[in-house]
């Protein structure tokens, strides 16, 4: 066995089973934790696919300022809420499993048919990832990729001002304040 | 690399249905919001898979900027999940039913 199978085979499963796993969570913290255990064992596989650059980015930014975004949230709405377990829509909860599961067979069939079992270029790393990974990638991402990188820095300035926007706590008006008042 | 990139592509799809049954059966926004992260990962797995498969590097492009809009994504998301708890002091999607005729 490769080296490379030996990690799949070992990371694979905790990939699955973390994800299963948070969704079976009552607990929202719980949930997070163990989203973060699937985020790093995404990191491992990309590291195996040659992606270093990537592997960093997904620790970093996934398993690291993400996630603790969302675990502040989850901190400030509080934690010890359980969830109702009140279904509005009939059936749903069965019906989501089937075609969850549909979905999953389909995509299956679809790679088996497709893919095979091809592996790609083995020398990924001497013919692709020329002079490392980050600088291969940031030639591709600086010439063929230019003009989207930089509307991605326009979309992430909009984002930090949406946010800052929603966030902010609205003051409320005279008139609204008054009417408050009239009521009370 | 001796395993197959269907492997891959395999496993980000148990991810991906994983992700959407985790959208559609559970109520608490906060998890429903960790299930389309989850999501958007297997995606990204899909991409980088692909990426080596074909032997170029648009595919890790991709997922880098996926990644990037996905930050995005989560904080204004989250800021909506924040500001439709303090309006009604709840984070159950069923409770925000305002426009449900």
């Amino acid at each position: 066995m490769a080296p490379d199978q030996i990690v799949f085979w070992v990371f694979a499963p905790v990939s699955v089973g973390s994800a299963v796993a948070m969704l079976f969570q009552r607990n929202a913290i719980h949930a997070a934790l163990f989203l973060i255990v699937n985020f790093f064992t995404l990191a491992v596989f990309y590291l195996v696919l040659g992606a270093p650059f990537l592997f960093a980015v997904q620790i970093i930014v996934y398993a690291g300022a993400i996630m603790v975004l969302f675990l502040f949230v989850i901190m400030l709405l509080g934690v010890d809420r359980e969830e109702s377990l009140v279904e509005r829509l009939r059936g749903q909860r069965p019906l989501a499993i089937v075609l969850g599961l549909g979905m999953a067979v389909e995509i299956f069939v679809t790679a088996r048919a497709s893919l095979g079992l091809a592996r790609g270029p083995a020398d990924f790393d001497q013919t692709v990832n020329v002079g490392g990974n980050a600088q291969a990638l940031s030639r591709v991402l600086f010439r063929a990729y230019f003009l989207p990188f930089e509307v991605t820095s326009i979309l992430l300035i909009v984002a930090a001002i949406a946010a800052m926007v929603l966030a902010q706590r609205r003051e409320r008006t005279t008139a609204e304040a008054a009417h408050e008042a009239e009521a009370a | 690399m001796k395993t197959p990139i269907s492997y891959f592509v395999v496993l980000s799809a148990m991810l991906f249905s994983i992700g959407t049954v985790g959208v559609l059966v559970r109520k608490n926004a906060l998890v429903i919001f960790m299930s389309v992260e989850l999501q958007l990962n297997a995606v990204n797995l899909a991409l980088v898979a692909f990426s080596r498969l074909h032997g170029n590097l648009n595919g890790q492009v991709l997922a880098f900027f996926s990644m990037v809009v996905a930050a995005a994504e989560v904080v204004v998301g989250l800021a909506i999940i924040v500001n439709v708890y303090r309006r009604m002091h709840t984070a159950n999607v069923d409770d925000a039913s305002l426009l449900r005729w």
